[in-house]
């Protein structure tokens, strides 16, 4: 499994707990639009992702972060740096 | 009015306008719909006469008011209102300058010893609104490429603040401290970083747990402010807020406040033992570039101030009231937004928006004010009553405000 890989996998069991209609989740799926999350449930989600990789996201860049592939690279980006 | 728009921009050959206003058309939707049940317009209120710090003319009707932040009931005392009347007839009604230039008049001076003198501080630096006072500091200490670690539910101000000076911006969960240390022990060597808080959160009245808070923030290298809003006058054994209260305030960096409320008149403020402090006054932008408070303003906060310092005796009876409210009001049925009562504040939590302005126009026909909150100010899309008691509210007149509430709430179906 790429690198990549793994982390889309990881990010995308922690999506599961907070996707209550049960949507598929790709790249393309988007937190407010169709996961229809409001911002406690965003922030919940995001602490979850930062104990998971043990990163910090910070609000300026959830900004620039719309859909799942964006947070996946962002998280990868992260990671290695 | 979206059609005389675009015949005018396509009659002169222009592509059509878009109409900036448009982001507003679902909130102009729910408060159109709101109001068409034929309810009282809550956010439009109009106080004809104040007759003193709890009573008000309404609609023609007197009205109890307690939706004010008048905590400590000094807008009408008589040291205050001489000073103020002293200082319109010697220095005038306004100073028409910044501070770094004309606006500093010696009441100015005058007013920030004060301040210092009431929190036992070096520095003190007013503003002429405490949301300046939060946009200022917080904007002018981190910048771009430091980190501003927040609790979610932070003021507007707070957030406005952060956003002004361009700082990467942590939120943590409401009062979560191991979520707090969680993302301080995450921050990159060496990054400069202040940790906002407030000492009482005003939409539900609950306190920050200071204490721990800001020890952890200070074992992590981070500098510390404190929005002591709704604290001030109040908590503490001075009034010093709940940095005081939970025995920190020696440690915290920054306190912020604002003259709005237990002081009673308009203005903000941030104290500090910084030994650079001072420079702040030529590098902070809405401190700068805005004219400095009216000279009748600033003598009548100095006085306030330092009456405050000997406010014991209503501390006391402030508590009284609102140990008294909480548990009137939880007695009744209604859900609160603390378990205890905390401060000054009793939110009662609606069930939705619609019935909380029914409770709220069915309160303002029994004779009494509250605040209608509503998200997106509150957290977690709660709608609230919010009651701020006043240290001039009698014991009687907390009976009445229960009563109203018990006859208020039965009529909309609230309580059963």
């Amino acid at each position: 499994m790429t690198d990549r890989a793994e982390t889309d996998a990881r990010v995308k069991a922690l999506i599961e707990p907070f996707n209550k209609k049960g949507i598929p989740v790709t790249d393309e799926t988007r937190f407010a639009q169709d996961l229809e999350w409001d911002s406690l449930t965003v922030l919940d989600f995001v602490a979850n992702v930062e104990d998971e990789f043990d990163i910090l996201i910070t609000m300026n860049q959830q900004a620039e972060i719309e859909n799942v592939g964006q947070l996946v690279d962002a998280v990868e980006k992260m990671r290695t740096a | 009015m979206s059609g005389n728009w675009s015949t005018r921009s396509k009659r002169c050959g222009r592509p059509e306008l878009t109409d900036l206003f448009s982001k507003f058309d679902p909130l102009i939707e729910t408060r159109e719909q709101l109001l068409s049940t034929g309810i009282t317009d809550p956010f439009n209120l109009v106080m004809e006469e104040v007759v003193s710090p709890t009573v008000a003319i309404c609609n023609g009707r007197k009205t109890i008011l307690l939706g004010t932040y008048n905590y400590m009931g000094m807008t009408f005392d008589p040291d205050v209102i001489a000073a103020g009347k002293d200082a319109l007839d010697r220095f005038g009604s306004g100073t028409t300058g910044s501070r770094v230039l004309n606006g500093t008049y010696v009441g100015h001076k005058e007013c920030e010893e004060a301040l210092k003198d009431f929190y036992g501080m070096d520095h003190a630096m007013v503003f002429s609104t405490g949301y300046q006072a939060n946009l200022g500091i917080i904007s002018t200490i981190a910048g771009k490429d430091d980190y501003i670690v927040l609790d979610i539910d932070s003021h507007a101000s707070i957030y406005d603040g952060c956003a002004l000076g361009d700082a990467n911006i942590v939120p943590f969960r409401h009062n979560d401290i191991e979520a707090l240390e969680k993302r301080l022990k995450r921050l990159p060597e060496g990054a400069g970083c202040l940790v906002v808080l407030e000492g009482v959160y005003s939409m539900l009245g609950d306190l920050a747990p200071l204490k721990e808070m800001v020890a952890v923030s200070k074992a992590h290298g981070a500098m510390v402010l404190v929005d002591e809003a709704h604290s001030m006058g109040f908590i503490g054994e001075n009034g010093r807020g709940v940095a005081e209260a939970q025995g920190v305030i020696d440690d915290v960096d920054f306190i912020i406040g604002t003259f709005s409320k237990s002081v009673g008149t308009v203005g903000g403020f941030c104290v500090s033992n910084h030994p650079k402090f001072e420079i702040l006054r030529l590098v902070c932008r809405p401190y700068v570039f805005t004219a400095s408070l009216p000279p009748s303003v600033v003598a009548t906060a100095a006085t306030s101030i330092r009456k405050l310092m000997h406010g014991k005796a209503k501390r006391d009876h402030l508590w009284e009231n609102s140990q008294k409210l909480h548990a009137g009001l939880k007695g009744l049925g209604f859900t609160l937004g603390t378990e205890e009562p905390q401060s000054a504040i009793i939110a009662v939590i609606m069930p939705d928006l619609e019935k909380g302005a029914a409770m709220w126009e069915a309160l303002l026909h029994e004779g009494l004010y509250v605040n209608l909150a509503r998200p997106p100010a509150t957290p977690a899309n709660m709608t609230l009553l919010r009651c701020s008691l006043c240290a001039e509210h009698s014991a009687e007149q907390v009976d009445e405000i229960i009563g109203m509430f018990e006859a208020a709430g039965r009529k909309t179906g609230v309580i059963g």
